[in-house]
């Protein structure tokens, strides 16, 4: 099929601002946009850059605005976006962190916030020479926020996050309650203090952009809102 | 300009292998990992079924059995004295990961729960043993991010998207490495005591594979440029269950759990062949077997694929033919296999609850790599001599304990345990050694003259043509079925191909982020190791484990139970070297 790739272009080398340029390409209907990507850099313009590595949504390289909305560019298909877009798919980086080339953004930022909250277990006591124990239903507890790939959708899909860079933000939050939940843990409350300051958890204004933009399924606002009572109460249940 | 470091240790490629190494050689001395990728977005990280180690939490296991399991598997070329530090070790390793904050899955009494895979037995008994200990179906997801969590407490030091492209060698001795920041494009020299190589594996030399766009076998490349040798590169892992056509892999978990697979004619026919372990017979085995499948005209609709059916009543009624008591509900296999489950509905369309899915063989496990011996410590030839200050571990690494063929699980495995041998080996080691004099200004010219031939030059050669070109050529001759006349096609074709890449195009010319630039100098390594990889296929006139040869199709102990080490100084040139025997003497492999 025919497609049409709207592409913001910024190379720091050779451009004062970013600009949007046009690409047609002749793909399959269920080739991934990282496809078509890949078909301009290899068949046009060896220029474009971006980041990629395992194609199928599990490293978190490629999160890129598309359409509109923060996806990995490998788990979308063109068809679809092509309807979304209404004949041309739009891409471009994603908003709240500085663009370095094309796609690239810094990312060392949302990497800060990550390493804010503490994300690995503290556990003092001597653990013996077998496992620690844990129920299945004490594992279930933080199960959907083990899953986080640190892509950055959420976070910078957050309109508290683009007003203000200094919000922890919706990915750090997640990382914190993996850990909060997790029986075996006994820090939880040294990173609700992080949460508890002024650029943290209560900046968040519960709009749920950042649920929607997760590729791994994260109920990204439910584990915010599960932090946020654990604040509130002093429990953590 | 070029940028200098000094670090007594480095340790290149933040995967489980550099990670695991990184947090034990940091513990007593000054560390450095250099990593392409953010360490997080390693290969590692999409590993889905699980890691093995006899802990026995649902029935009776032994780390014996594990070795026997693993060296059967490996169609007995694995040096059996780092399979018993493998298997033995594994029980410590994973009580570990568990220590360190990994999540695992987890008993109703609380243990670590664990699984069937492919090839792992109990060796009574014969049948499949529940060893593979997971977190659902991202067990390197979860091994991933509990290393670099644990990373970040220790404050290991990263150079992230920094990509390696020169080892420093000299008189036999490895002084550091240099990388090219991608970011600003420029050189760095790292100068090290020790050097220990973590860069995966090298799968995308062939069309349909698991393997990450980033898996290029950077590190083996430099290793061959700079004289040394690479060991049993003629196996490769082609894994039965890769999303058809896309290669994306549905993990072995899926039968651990009860999935089969069926033919065009809905026969289960693994029964046919391997009557006792059936669909859970080790993955060379179950590959061969679906393009016999297919060659007999039996694939789906006559074409080149067939299913893997796990819907769940499907199971069951498998599950009570096989008289085994279990049965399981769709709720439970979504659980159990959530990302797998998704990636069937989301690149081929097909609800696996509801109906099966096809699936084809994919290029997935370099089984081969650069030798080392036990401690990881790289090695200069066949006789076992050391390369001082230079050690390898992970995929890239072959020690061997999976010899011709990997069992499912035993990948994780072999990156904790000899990442962990590996980081400490080193560490020891820069504790007490000197910094080798390096000529400071002319430490990058190598890697200079590499890097601005490619960006000043102006070829004409497409390289996404010649990489295609590559892919397919290995995925005919160099693939699961293999005969000598079609590999020395694939070698004339990598040395036309060779040739053409002299005249690459590179259209970027610019410093930053110039990804251009480094996805030619990539596919100039994948051609290397395609190469050695085609020649030691040749030489290995018959057919063990993963490689199968047609013209040669019995294994042939009396001439090649031997390992191959491949050069390319100028010419190819093969050596051999013996394979370790303790316990376990090589007989016929029936499952
Ligand atoms: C889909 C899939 C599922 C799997 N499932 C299982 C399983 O269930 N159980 C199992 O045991 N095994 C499994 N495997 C195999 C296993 O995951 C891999 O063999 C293993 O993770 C490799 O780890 P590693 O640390 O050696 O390398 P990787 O995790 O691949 O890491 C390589 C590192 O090297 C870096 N690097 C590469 N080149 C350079 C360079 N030039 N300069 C700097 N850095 C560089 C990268 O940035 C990366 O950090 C699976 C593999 C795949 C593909
Ligand atoms: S729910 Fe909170 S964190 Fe998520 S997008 Fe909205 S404001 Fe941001
Ligand atoms: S919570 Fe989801 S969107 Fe946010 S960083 Fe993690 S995986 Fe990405
Ligand atoms: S390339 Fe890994 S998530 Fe898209």
């Amino acid at each position: 099929m025919n497609v049409r790739l709207k592409i913001k272009r910024f190379n720091p080398e050779t451009d004062k601002k970013p600009y949007w340029k046009e690409y047609e390409l002749d793909m399959e209907p269920k080739d991934r946009v990282l496809d078509a990507l890949h078909e301009v850099k290899w068949t046009q313009d060896g220029t474009l850059s971006l980041r990629r590595s395992c194609a199928h949504g599990v490293c978190g390289s490629d999160a890129m605005r598309i359409n509109g909305r923060n996806r990995l560019a490998c788990k979308v298909f063109v068809d679809d976006e092509m309807k979304t877009g209404k004949g041309a798919i739009m891409i471009e980086p994603i908003l709240g962190l500085p663009v370095i080339k094309d796609m690239i953004v810094d990312m060392e930022p949302f990497m800060a916030h990550y390493r804010a909250v503490m994300p690995f277990l503290v556990n003092d006591t001597e653990p013996g020479p077998r496992e620690r124990l844990q129920s299945p239903q004490d594992r279930e507890r933080f199960d959907d926020t083990t899953k986080c790939i640190l892509c950055a959708c959420c976070t910078t899909s957050c309109p508290s996050f683009w007003a203000r860079g200094e919000y922890v933000g919706p990915a750090a939050i997640v990382q914190a309650h993996r850990f909060i939940f997790d029986t075996r843990d006994q820090a939880a409350e040294e990173r609700l203090a992080v949460l508890n300051e002024p650029d943290g958890i209560w900046r968040c204004r519960t709009v749920f952009n950042c649920t929607e933009a997760c590729p791994r399924g994260i109920q990204v606002t439910k584990a915010i809102g599960e932090v946020k009572e654990a604040l509130r109460t002093g429990v953590i249940a | 300009m070029v940028h200098h470091h000094q670090f007594d240790a480095l340790v290149v490629g933040a995967g489980g292998a550099g990670l695991m190494a990184a947090l034990h050689a940091s513990k007593t001395v000054k560390t450095a990992v250099i990593s392409k990728l953010y360490p997080t977005r390693s290969h590692t990280g999409t590993a889905q079924g699980g890691i093995s180690a006899a802990l026995g939490n649902m029935e009776p296991d032994k780390w014996e059995w594990h070795a026997y399991d693993t060296v059967k598997g490996g169609d007995f070329l694995c040096d059996q004295d780092a399979v018993d530090i493998m298997c033995r070790d594994a029980i410590d390793a994973v009580i570990d990961l568990e220590h360190m904050g990994l999540p695992f899955d987890r008993t109703p009494d609380g243990k670590i729960s664990q699984r069937r895979f492919g090839g792992h037995t109990n060796n009574d008994t014969k049948q499949a043993v529940q060893r593979a200990c997971h977190a659902a179906d991202r067990t390197g997801h979860m091994i991933l991010q509990t290393l670099y969590q644990n990373c970040i407490k220790q404050k290991v030091q990263f150079f992230d998207e920094f990509q390696m492209i020169d080892l420093l060698v000299a008189d036999g001795k490895c002084n550091g490495i240099v990388a090219v920041c991608l970011d600003t494009g420029e050189l760095h020299v790292f100068h090290s005591k020790g050097t220990l190589l973590a860069t995966g594996g090298f799968g995308k030399m062939w069309k349909v594979t698991s393997n990450a766009h980033s898996l290029t076998g950077d590190a083996p490349a430099a290793i061959l440029r700079r004289h040394l040798p690479l060991e049993d590169m003629e196996f490769f892992q082609f894994h039965p269950t890769g999303v058809y056509k896309l290669g994306i892999l549905l993990s072995e978990a899926a039968r651990g759990e009860g999935a089969v697979f069926l033919n065009g004619k809905g026969e289960r026919f693994m029964e046919r062949y391997m009557p006792t372990l059936k669909d859970l017979a080790p993955r060379d085995i179950c590959s061969r077997y679906i393009y016999k499948e297919i060659r007999e005209g039996r694939g789906v609709d006559g074409k080149d694929y067939v299913y893997l059916d796990f819907r769940p009543e499907e199971i069951n009624k498998y599950f009570a033919a096989d008289g085994n008591p279990r049965r399981v509900t769709a709720e439970y296999m979504e659980q159990k296999l959530p990302d797998i489950i998704e990636f069937a509905r989301v690149y081929q369309g097909v609800d696996p609850m509801t109906a099966p899915v096809p699936i084809q063989p994919t290029a997935h496990y370099a089984m081969g790599g650069i030798p080392t011996n036990n401690d990881a410590e790289v090695l200069a030839d066949e006789t076992g001599r050391l390369i001082e200050g230079l050690y390898a571990a992970g995929e890239v690494a072959c020690v061997s304990v999976h010899g011709a063929n990997r069992l499912g699980t035993n990948s994780l495995v072999d990156l904790v345990v000899f990442g962990k041998r590996g980081g400490i080996k080193m560490a020891e080691y820069c504790a007490k050694a000197a910094f080798r004099e390096i000529d400071k200004a002319g430490a990058a010219t190598y890697a200079q003259n590499q890097i601005d031939n490619l960006r000043k030059g102006d070829g004409t050669e497409e390289p996404s043509k010649i990489r295609k070109s590559l892919q397919i050529m290995m995925d005919d001759n160099v693939g699961v079925y293999r005969t000598g006349p079609g590999i020395q096609t694939a070698i004339d074709h990598i040395h036309e191909l060779q040739e053409r890449y002299k005249k690459v195009r590179v259209q970027d010319k610019g410093m930053r982020w110039n990804t251009d630039l480094m996805e030619v100098w990539e596919l100039g390594a994948l051609l290397d190791l395609a190469e050695v990889t085609a020649y030691s296929a040749l030489a290995r006139q018959e057919s063990r484990g993963g490689h199968f040869r047609e013209d040669f199709p019995k294994r042939d102990d009396a001439n090649f139970l031997k390992h191959t080490f491949v050069w390319k100084n100028g010419k190819i040139e093969i050596k051999h070297k013996p394979v370790v025997i303790t316990r376990f003497k090589p007989e016929e492999r029936k499952y």
